[in-house]
């Protein structure tokens, strides 16, 4: 039998540490519902959606009772609806999020992502008219998440791109100001956009992936802090073995209920994306993790080398783990999810500068930041274009999910509730980059693209 | 197939016969029994057989469990393999 201590570390990690789940991911590709017309492509869009997915929730439940793990999100990404939307040029893409949306609502799921457009080079035409839709296509739906994909380190960046996203950033705050500006927390801006992420709200599916897929997201920062805590005096290089050795178990549970919820929907499994995804409860802090590890306070000097230690550790522990890594794999760093990350903004520790530095060492970027109202959408745009940098050089994601807290400024917050949480608004560079926005054109790919 | 059934809290007489005896009504068989004190608290762990249970995993998780509370115990139904696939390689 299975040794005590392993099986109360386990039971403890559960009841304790938060360990959960985060996400069972299905991607779904719409690719062969193109039809001739909005109104048939929506129509096969609902019917194979509600289709694939029908027993999604059932079988997650299921999976859930039998191992006494928690999956807390059942989710769908899409082929992006550009692609789609663009078959016919007199379609409102607003349909097609209604659809999603409808679909999400019959299934059980509570978001679908891939109202999408990857326009690293350029814009088709659907690709202009989806973006153009996003701030309406959000404040009209409830469910349907939206992601831009601006640039990446083989094709560079689509500049014109980046200034049109500032201003849709902003505009998707303020037709939802009466709902906390929910419409840009729905809202992801990629360099190097992952096709396989199961976590939203910048969840797709890309082109190059099978009809249907399984994508688990795991989680358990509460775990890895759990874990530092009880051995406190640790040099780093046992700290970052720690570390590896937690991710490891962590990712084998992401691995076991993958396989057994892609075998029970009849789907391949595809990846497990191994990232310590915060929440707002109390124990389940990427903060607190840094903090753990010897830092006064998520925000000061050396946080940026503690999040590169933590996420490369998460990185090698959980590889050995997953027969299939993907998605963005990592730590995740959401200010308004992070109970750590809001009181280190709230004691003025943690600023958007720092914030900006961390993002080029964790796996995402910028995200779930409040900014002041009244932010310029060239400066919105520039936040975008300096996240995108990172990314292109770096050959990593990176990504933007900002929100303008409309009407309000730093001082005040912004309260989304759920597993959104709320943050603090955050003071953005208040000096111009209006020119260099407006300049336009395409970012020539780097150096780094060159590697054949 | 088995089921790890951990039950904690404090120690009292009669835990391991009314847990076994929910087991038995399910047909499910009882393969090995350990039992620790860590701190002041009592744990047992129980791995049983259920591939012969005559209701559902979830029917059965519930029932012991109901068992468990009954004697003011805390009580987890987990399947075997979420164990051997985080400790084991």
């Amino acid at each position: 039998m299975t040794n005590t201590r392993d099986i109360l570390e386990t039971i403890g990690m559960i009841q304790e540490e938060n360990l959960d789940i985060r996400t069972v991911t299905m991607g779904i590709s719409l690719l062969d519902c193109a039809a001739s017309s909005a109104e048939k492509s929506c129509t096969k869009i609902y019917d194979k959606i509600t289709f694939l997915a029908q027993s999604l929730v059932q079988v997650c439940d299921a999976i859930s009772a039998k191992y006494g793990i928690p999956i807390v999100q059942k989710r769908i990404a899409v082929t992006p609806i550009s692609l789609l939307a663009g078959t016919d040029t007199t379609a409102n893409p607003i349909d097609f999020a209604k659809t999603l949306d409808r679909a999400a609502e019959t299934v059980g799921v509570n978001f679908v992502g891939g109202y999408s457009a990857l326009v690293q080079k350029g814009f088709t035409n659907g690709d202009r008219r989806l973006i153009l839709s996003i701030p309406q296509a959000l404040a009209e739906t409830a469910r349907v998440c939206a992601s831009v994909n601006i640039g990446s380190t083989q094709a560079g960046v689509n500049f014109d791109a980046v200034a049109v996203m500032g201003q849709i950033v902003q505009q998707a705050a303020q037709l939802t100001q009466a709902e906390n500006c929910i419409g840009a927390a729905k809202l992801v801006v990629f360099c190097n956009a992952p096709e396989d992420n199961p976590f939203m709200a910048g969840a797709f599916h890309g082109v190059g992936e099978p009809d249907c897929v399984i994508n688990v997201g795991v989680s358990g920062p509460g775990v890895v802090r759990a874990a530092i805590k009880r051995s406190n005096d640790l040099n780093i290089t046992e700290l970052a073995e720690l570390i590896k050795r937690t991710a490891f178990k962590i990712t084998r549970m992401g691995q076991l209920v993958g396989a057994e919820a892609a075998r029970n929907l009849g789907v391949p499994f595809g990846i497990v994306d191994l990232s310590l995804a915060p929440t707002n409860a109390q124990n389940d802090s990427v903060a607190h993790i840094l903090e753990e590890m010897g830092l006064e306070i998520c925000g000061c000097h050396g946080t940026t080398m503690a999040l590169a230690i933590l996420n490369d550790a998460v990185k090698k522990g959980g590889l050995m783990a997953a027969s299939n890594v993907g998605g963005l794999s990592g730590a995740f760093i959401p200010v308004s999810e992070d109970a750590g990350m809001i009181a280190a903004v709230e004691q003025g520790a943690l600023s958007l500068a720092k914030l900006e530095a961390m993002t080029a060492v964790c796996s995402v970027g910028l995200d779930m930041v409040v900014i002041p109202g009244d932010t310029p959408a060239e400066t919105i745009a520039a936040i975008i274009a300096d996240e995108a940098a990172i990314g292109m050089i770096n050959n990593k994601t990176t990504a933007c999910r900002i929100i303008p807290a409309i009407g309000k400024t730093v001082g005040e917050e912004l309260i989304f509730g759920g597993l959104l949480g709320k943050a603090p608004v955050m003071a953005v560079n208040q000096h111009s980059p209006l020119k260099f926005i407006t300049r336009g054109g395409q970012i020539p790919a780097p150096l780094q693209s060159l590697r054949n | 197939m088995n089921a790890i059934i951990a039950v904690i809290g404090q120690d009292k007489q009669g835990i391991m016969a009314k847990i076994a005896a929910t087991c038995a009504e399910h047909n499910a068989n009882i393969a090995d029994i350990n039992q620790t004190i860590m701190q002041k608290y009592f744990a047992m762990i129980m791995l049983a057989d259920i591939s012969a249970i005559t209701c559902s995993f979830a029917d059965f998780s519930q029932a012991v469990q109901a068992t468990g509370k009954s004697l003011g115990m805390k009580v987890h139904v987990m399947h075997e393999d979420i164990f051997t696939s985080m400790h084991k390689i």
